[in-house]
């Protein structure tokens, strides 16, 4: 860059302002023209099949905010950065972002332990994070927004379904090793024992990451389910071992009306790489499904395939939640009428955006948001038939009442609590620092 | 003028009404369930499987498929099949402006349920004997929905023996609920050795039941049954987990096959075998985008075309780059990881980096039954016999061919080979070329089992290496009896200790045998052993 010239930066300068450049260019302007938005999503690496879809999506609505003139009268620049599925390099990438980019905002990470790895360098540095994807709990930072489901806006109402509507008694809690499954599985089966549910109806079963070979484990669920009582798959499977999983599933002839699996992890995104007609019935629990009905979906859908130029390409969970999280903060920065982090913090809590399933997403003081919860079954298109929803919306919980380790914390950022894991039978707050690694 | 009118609509409304009349109560309920909500479909559903119509079964099969929409404009039942809409009761075939004129009659789980218990109740009466041991079947997990009546009706007609002996369980499992004592235990008597889990649940119920009101006796009966049935069905699970393991074998040693021609004949340590099996996969991706209508066919295809497509680009890899570096280990494997990484970034610059859809053929779907408790999956048996071809395939080729012949010249002894006349360095590449194109043959294989993705030959190399080594360099017997008894002994851990620690376990053995036999299992002798 230092090479180029004052007569080239200024030509730069003046086709930028003509056309409205399209994202993804960033060129080096000065500070005060722009707001800067920085994109923390792998690109390359396992994790790129999920999270590419997610830099995409914020992309397109910085595009859109863009058109409609920015805000505050200043351009949104994106700063797309590629943490390439390496956990400690999401640190690094997070510390480029605050430090030398200097931007104000991050949208980023997908699994928990990236986002784990990204939480101490906000905390330090105060930056602001959305994170948009479904995840474990027991965490809430000052200085993150998660727009994406606690466990009792998935897992709970799911197996609440399960119980009152399909008379289910029986649980197979299947999940990859790791910390989402782990902590979403303890908190389900201490939620199950409180449902009177006896231990021995509960079978917990996990995998490695990319496990491929089902057989076993699916003929395990076979003779589990053949004890006289409705029995159905809790399934936090995650990423590409699915596609093995339901394929073991349908050859062993295991069918949604026996057994049904109901997945956290499973939505039109990852039904896009195989057939689904031998899985049809079989269920998923979201806060959103692209087959929901409602205006803004249908604006929503449209304006990501004109973006993304392909009709086939999905909508799925985590991109609503991206939408949410990103119209929250556009709305946060007006009302503040600065993009200054702790300005636009303050102005977060109460906001209320339209969500694309036809109702509203309400920031709460926990940094959690409200919204509804959906349950629904996959279809032959591999799309989701919603089947059940919550009669209205769902309070994000940062700390789950169902473990006797958090059952009496709670997260208030603002006044006079101001913590992130206040404990309300002592009355005293544990600091920010998260508990339980 | 004007009578000519009326009767124009007096006769196009009998025309239209004619068709539909004697499916009045049908044509009703399907009205009904078009505008019903998931709630009052149940019910709707319910009457629907009691209607007396001969299009209720019809109307039935095809609602639980799937297939039954309606025209929004003027609510008119139709199915949609694979190529032409037509309607449900007149049965002509319907032109459609665009998808959205058409909206599905949606089923769900607890709908699906009602449906298959209602079909079987009127199937259990078809000409067909596997339609009606599929009823039969489907009836064990709704006995208590069927009439009495029906069920001795059912009997008296059946001849088939089979279908008889799950009719008469669905009679035990209805027994069970009766009011005597004594009619109870026959039902239990009936049911006893029983493989079907529907009646071992009937029979976990029963002993629920009977516990709850302590009625010692039936308690009693119900344990042994149970019992009886338990050990019939751990016999089975010992079979089913060897099988299992069998299957598992036939993917190790599909994936290693090609290892144990480049690294076990030529020595070359190829970290790039694992991006072979993804082109292999690739190959069968790219063949069934272009032959569509024809996915019964496309593996067949698939198989020789991934052959030249990975076989070629292992010529050029070996012409290209490893030719120069024989006799250095260490260059090699650096090279070859790199080759790795590059295939992969090509692969996904071309094809994306989101995992493709590989679809599987009809034929290679379902399971092979043996027994109720027992079912060999046709996809996993199909590999088990492919791979064993493929061995025997390259077994042929190595020891009844010149090239085999040379092959073996080169590897055992290069100068001598070469001063016969034999152009080693070609040698060298087609050796190569063959190691690589089996790879991709695993490749079309592995598409059935798991994801086609740029990072899925990554997890197939470590695999590779361990089934050779540990089946002995450079002996295809070896890799045989590796994979096989990796497979196994994996799948005979798995279920008491868990997919996770049966692989740590698998390792563990590995690395202690190596150290007993640093050879594998089993070591060439002689000469070419000790030029290795």
């Amino acid at each position: 860059m230092k090479k180029v010239s004052l007569k080239t930066l200024i030509k730069a300068s003046q086709i930028i302002g003509m056309t409205a450049m399209a994202a993804g260019v960033s060129i080096a302007n000065a500070a005060d023209d722009t707001i800067k938005v920085g994109v923390l999503h792998s690109l390359s690496g396992t994790m790129a099949i999920s999270e590419t879809t997610l830099k995409d999506t914020v992309l397109m609505m910085i595009e859109e905010q863009n058109k409609k003139g920015g805000l505050l009268g200043k351009k949104l620049e994106p700063v797309v950065v590629d943490p390439a599925s390496n956990w400690p390099l999401f640190a690094e990438k997070t510390r480029e972002l605050l430090e030398k980019e200097d931007v104000d905002v991050i949208f980023g990470c997908w699994t928990s332990v990236s986002r784990k790895s990204v939480l101490p360098v906000v905390e330090e540095l105060n930056g602001l994070m959305f994170y948009p994807v479904q995840y474990e709990g027991e965490e809430s930072s000052y200085n993150v927004f998660y727009t994406g489901a606690a466990p009792n806006q998935q897992a709970i109402p799911a197996v609440d379904y399960l119980i009152n509507d399909l008379g289910v008694e029986r649980f197979v809690l299947a999940g990859t090793d790791y910390v989402y499954p782990r902590t979403t599985n303890k908190i389900l089966e201490s939620y199950l024992k409180s449902k009177g549910v006896s231990e021995k109806d509960i079978m917990v079963n996990y995998t490695p990451f990319g496990h491929s070979d089902w057989q076993t484990i699916v003929s395990d669920i076979k003779k589990f389910g053949a004890a006289g009582k409705k029995t159905a798959v809790v399934s936090t499977i995650n990423g590409d071992a699915n596609v093995p999983f339901y394929k073991e599933l349908a050859n062993q002839g295991v069918a949604s009306e026996e057994i049904p699996v109901v997945a956290f992890s499973v939505g039109e995104e990852e039904l896009s790489g195989f057939d689904t007609e031998p899985l049809v019935g079989h269920l998923a629990a979201w806060n959103y499904f692209q087959s929901a009905e409602s205006e803004a979906n249908d604006e929503f859908i449209a304006a990501w395939h004109n973006y993304i130029g392909d009709e086939d390409r999905v909508t799925n969970d985590p991109m609503e939640a991206t939408y949410i999280g990103f119209s929250m903060w556009a709305e946060a920065v007006e009302k503040a009428g600065s993009a200054d982090v702790d300005k636009v913090r303050s102005a977060m809590y109460g906001i209320e955006v339209p969500n694309l399933t036809g109702g509203t997403a309400v920031m709460n003081e926990n940094h959690h948001l409200s919204k509804p919860v959906l349950i629904g079954e996959i279809q032959e298109d591999g799309q989701f038939e919603i089947v059940w929803a919550t009669d209205e919306e769902v309070e994000g919980d940062a700390w789950t009442d169902y473990l006797p380790e958090s059952a009496n914390l709670i997260s208030d950022w603002t006044a006079p609590i101001n913590c992130g894991n206040y404990n309300t039978s002592t009355k005293t707050c544990g600091g920010s620092a998260v508990a339980g690694e | 003028m004007l009578f000519a009118f009326v009767l124009y609509t007096v006769v196009v409304a009998g025309a239209e009404a004619s068709p539909m009349k004697p499916n009045t109560a049908l044509h009703a309920v399907a009205q009904e369930l078009i505008d019903a909500g998931y709630r009052e479909k149940q019910a709707v559903t319910e009457r629907l499987t009691t209607i007396d119509d001969p299009k209720t079964l019809l109307f039935m099969q095809i609602m639980v498929e799937g297939d039954l929409y309606y025209r929004k404009d003027d609510r008119v039942v139709v199915i949609k099949g694979d190529d032409a809409v037509t309607t449900f009761f007149s049965g002509e075939e319907v032109t459609l402006e665009s998808k959205r004129d058409i909206k599905k009659i949606s089923v769900n789980n607890k709908l699906r349920v009602l449906l298959r218990s209602g079909i079987a109740r009127l199937q259990i009466f078809s000409d067909d004997p596997e339609m009606r041991m599929q009823a039969a079947v489907n009836l064990l997990k709704s006995a208590e929905d069927l009439d009495q009546t029906t069920l001795e009706e059912a009997l008296d007609k059946e001849e088939n023996s089979d279908v008889r002996d799950v009719l008469l369980l669905v009679k035990g499992i209805r027994m069970l609920e009766a009011d005597t004592e004594k009619e109870r235990l026959q039902g239990v008597s009936y049911l006893s050795g029983s493989l079907y889990p529907d009646v071992r649940g009937a029979l976990a119920n029963y002993r629920r039941a009977a516990e709850a009101d302590s009625r010692t006796e039936e308690i009693q009966a119900a344990d042994e049954a149970l019992k009886k049935i338990e050990s019939l069905l751990s016999l089975n699970s010992v079979a089913e987990n060897l099988y299992f393991g069998l299957a598992l074998g036939a993917v190790l040693l599909l994936a290693a096959i090609g290892l144990a021609i480049t690294f076990g004949v030529m020595g070359v340590i190829n970290m790039a075998h694992g991006e072979m099996i993804m082109l292999g996969a690739y190959t069968t991706y790219v063949v069934q985008q272009l032959m569509p209508d024809h996915i019964g066919m496309s593996l067949a295809v698939a198989v020789p075309a991934a052959f030249l497509v990975s076989g070629l680009v292992g010529v050029a890899i070996e012409r290209g780059v490893i030719r120069h570096l024989y006799g250095r280990p260490l260059e090699t494997l650096l090279a070859t990881f790199g080759i790795s990484l590059v295939l992969q970034q090509a692969v996904r610059s071309i094809f994306s980096p989101l995992n493709r859809e590989v679809a599987t053929p009809d034929w290679m779907a379902g399971t092979f039954m043996i027994n109720p408790a027992l079912e060999l999956t046709f996809n996993r048996l199909y590999i088990i016999i492919f791979s064993l071809m493929v061995l025997a395939l390259l077994a042929l080729i190595l020891k009844r061919t010149l090239f085999g012949l040379q092959m073996r010249a080169v590897t055992m002894n290069r100068p001598m080979a070469s001063s016969m006349g034999i152009r080693t360095g070609w040698v060298d590449a087609l050796t190569f070329g063959l190691g690589s194109g089996i790879a991709g043959i695993a490749g079309v294989a592995l598409s059935q089992l798991t994801n086609v993705g740029p990072n899925m030959g990554q997890a197939y190399i470590i695999d590779s290496f361990m089934v050779v080594v540990f089946g002995g360099v450079g002996n295809l017997w070896g890799t045989l009896v590796g994979a096989m008894s990796l497979g196994v002994v994996n799948k005979l851990l798995e279920p008491w200790a868990g997919a996770v620690v049966a692989k740590i376990l698998v390792l563990i053995f590995i690395i202690l045998f190596i150290q007993k036999r640093p050879r594998g299992l089993f070591a060439l002798k002689g000469r070419a052993a000790d030029m290795g």
